[in-house]
């Protein structure tokens, strides 16, 4: 337990140490530009973590990208490289957004659900397939999500849009209140939170945060439950360490591709559900913002364990935050999407580094 | 050692940067004559689109220059910032925030309810209710297009002209209707292939839709298609035959094969909503339709050659020879036909001519 505990504490200041470099090297950039990195940083601190409703915002923006970081990592655990999030997304916030204002009338206790559930479905089975096509006729996954990803954005923002279009935005008609995920801006006029002491803390304007969020941790927790504490969860790790050997040991390496590839879609498609419902409540093009491809890079930073993931996304999404906050200061938008780059590129690299000397220890302990 | 190095480097650059901070931090000189402060914040896209955000920058670049106002701008990330991104302006009591692009319309208008003491602009859309602080720029399309329309059967000598349009809906509708509209005007017999490649920013499908038009006799190509176009150019440079432009102008990025484009005056309609609130004449509550008449829309001059192209040159982005073709080009093919196209806009202005809004009454079949 203690070894555990150090490890994860050498991995977080690895972690904060690489930030730290990457704000050195990005302040050059900055410089560049005539800005003071001082107030920039300051800025990007500001935007991310500056007040209660920053905060509130940050996690907000992290999301759909812990979702789609966790869509990535599971398949990554059971040896699948889903680089289909962005399509499964699109398709899970397309159907929850076309359930959403196609049905009137129904309680919001059984529209909401319906809702959601009906994304995360149609996400499940735009990464089950690929999940099944490789299992049995041995397709790479990579192709077939990639493929999967054209269909669906045809699919949805070209086609689904223009076919139930109303107005000139590029979007769904606006969802019927029933189907909306609670906002917590929302909250203090609720029937049952209002009455919560102490929730007018959520009543500023500006807050964006709704419940896709505590979803989304939830999901991460039942995926940790799933991978490390039942039996499925350890045939897949096992097909993921070694495919041959786990089927030899008498584990069933279709069932776990299938089962993998679906979980995973379905949360990416819950990604998309809480864009949909709570944030832009309407399906619209550009909502996917490619948070399935930045999914890849949260799952690789967090290390594919469901928590590193949660951790991941809140670094991207407090750079997404803060980001436009550094324009506010003055900084141009490219230069802020440099210092995003510089931040994943260090973080991930020192990680590299650290595998390095951890080699070289066993190395030294060896000899 | 190598660690002492690392600490001594990082310390170093520590230093460096704290040195160079202050730099960074001289204030601009502030030499205005007015301190109205406007925010805008650009659609996705963001700067260099050579369309919309460019000239709505263009028309605040003269507005700080003409009226000495002061402007910020936010290029956002994705589409869930639009919103954060309008709010901070609304709360450091901007005097005026602009949002550009019809997909920013909800954001717009959740941030305008809460924020009535702020004036708002919104570029291309037009709001049902609208809310009393806010006033939307919109532009009569199918009027500038009617112009690019009738320019296209002048030119063509095949009697088949082409249009390929972005996304088939409402707002693309509009260009549509004005070139069929503008092209039946001068020849009741023309041939027009029609054709939306459902993407605004696939130039590969552009290309492809071009050339079977180009196939099947199409020997000028109007786009409303955004990055789409891209490709219609491309098209008419390998088949030798003729496009025309939208939005902004677009004449130089295929010299000599672009005859003209039809132009979305942002810029200056951008400047004249910041003069209003420069000189207290801001009223909200209106969705405003800039059309011929008032310079909202237009097509580049088709007898000499227009300051962008001129830019071009001296931007770098074009060669003197490709400025020479363009200007041959104007001389021998549209030159003839300026005095019959100024006519024809005339006639539109003074209403002689009506030209159908097909966003409005819809494609008819």
């Amino acid at each position: 337990m203690q070894d555990k505990l150090k490890a994860i504490a050498v991995n977080l200041s690895i972690s904060v140490f690489s930030i730290i470099i990457a704000l050195i090297v990005g302040s050059l950039f900055i410089l560049l530009t005539e800005a003071s990195p001082i107030d920039a940083y300051a800025a990007l601190y500001q935007g991310a973590f500056g007040n209660f409703r920053a905060i509130l915002n940050t996690l907000w923006r992290s999301t759909p990208l812990i979702l789609t970081g966790l869509a990535v990592a599971i398949p990554f655990k059971a040896g699948l490289f889903n680089i289909g999030a962005e399509g499964q997304l699109l398709m899970g916030g397309f159907t929850a957004a076309v359930i959403g204002f196609y049905f009137t009338g129904l309680p919001g206790f059984i529209h909401l659900p319906f809702a959601v559930l009906g994304g995360m479905l149609a996400g499940g089975i735009w990464g089950g397939i690929p999940g099944y096509m490789k299992a049995k006729l041995g397709v790479h996954e990579v192709i077939v999500t990639i493929m999967l990803n054209y269909i669906a954005i045809s699919l949805t923002v070209n086609y689904g849009i223009n076919y139930f279009r109303e107005t000139g935005r590029q979007a769904t008609p606006r969802i019927m209140e029933t189907a909306a995920l609670l906002r917590f801006n929302d909250m203090p006029d609720h029937p049952f939170w209002g009455r919560v002491p102490f929730i007018d803390i959520f009543a500023q304007p500006g807050i964006r945060l709704h419940i896709n969020f505590l979803l989304a941790v939830v999901a991460a927790i039942l995926c940790w439950y799933l991978l490390f504490k039942t039996t499925a969860g350890y045939e897949m790790r096992a097909t993921g360490l070694n495919p041959d050997g786990a089927e030899y040991g008498g584990i069933s390496i279709s069932k776990g591709m299938v089962l993998a590839m679906f979980i995973s879609g379905a949360l990416a498609g819950l990604a998309g559900v809480g864009e949909a419902l709570g944030t832009h409540l309407s399906f619209m093009a550009g909502m996917d913002a490619g948070h399935g491809f930045t999914g890849i890079a949260v799952a690789l930073i967090g290390q594919t364990h469901p928590i590193g993931v949660i951790l991941g996304g809140l670094l991207f999404g407090s750079l997404a935050q803060g980001g436009l906050e550094m324009q506010f200061a003055g900084v141009p938008s490219e230069i802020v999407m440099i210092i995003q780059a510089l931040v994943i590129f260090f973080v991930a690299s020192l990680q590299i580094f650290k595998k390095y000397m951890v080699k070289r220890k066993a190395k030294e302990e060896a000899e | 050692m190598s660690k002492k190095l690392i600490s001594i480097a990082v310390v170093f650059s520590f230093i460096m940067v704290a040195a160079f901070a202050g730099f960074g931090q001289v204030a601009e000189a502030d030499d205005h004559g007015s301190d109205v402060r406007v925010g805008i914040v650009l659609s996705t896209g963001g700067l260099g689109d050579l369309s919309f955000n460019d000239s709505a920058y263009r028309g605040l670049v003269r507005a700080e220059d003409e009226l000495g106002i002061d402007f910020d701008y936010i290029e956002p990330a994705d589409t869930a910032e639009d919103e954060t991104a309008l709010r901070r302006f609304a709360e450091m009591n901007y005097d005026l925030v602009i949002g550009v692009g019809f997909q920013m319309a909800d954001s717009l208008e959740i941030v305008a309810a809460d924020y009535p003491h702020i004036r708002f602009a919104h570029v291309d859309h037009f709001f049902e209710d609208i809310l009393d602080n806010v006033v939307t720029l919109n532009f009569a399309e199918h009027e500038g297009s009617f112009l690019a329309g009738a320019l296209a059967a002048l030119v063509s000598e095949t009697g088949t002209i082409g249009y390929v349009g972005g996304v088939d809906f409402a707002l693309i509708h509009r260009f549509e209707g004005g070139y069929y509209q503008g092209a039946k005007y001068i020849d009741e017999d023309i041939e027009i292939l029609r054709r939306y490649a459902d993407d605004f920013g696939d130039p590969a499908r552009g290309r492809e839709i071009a050339l079977g038009m180009a196939d099947d006799g199409a020997d000028v190509i109007y786009h409303a298609a955004g990055g789409t176009g891209t490709g219609v150019f491309e098209a008419a440079e390998e088949e030798e035959i003729y496009a025309i432009g939208v939005d902004a102008n677009q004449n130089h990025v295929a010299p000599g094969r672009i005859i003209a484009s039809m132009l979305k005056r942002v810029d200056n309609t951008v400047f004249d909503v910041v003069e209003s609130v420069v000189d207290g004449t801001y009223e909200g509550g209106e969705n405003l339709f800039y059309s011929l008449a008032d310079d909202g829309v237009g097509i580049t001059s088709l007898d000499e050659l227009d300051v962008e192209e001129t830019d071009a040159v001296d931007q770098g982005i074009i060669t003197e020879e490709q400025l020479e073709m363009i200007r041959e080009m104007k001389e021998n093919i549209t030159a003839p036909h300026t005095e019959r196209i100024q006519e024809i806009e005339q006639m539109i202005i003074d209403g002689e001519i009506e030209v159908e809004n097909w966003g409005e009454t819809g494609r008819p079949e």
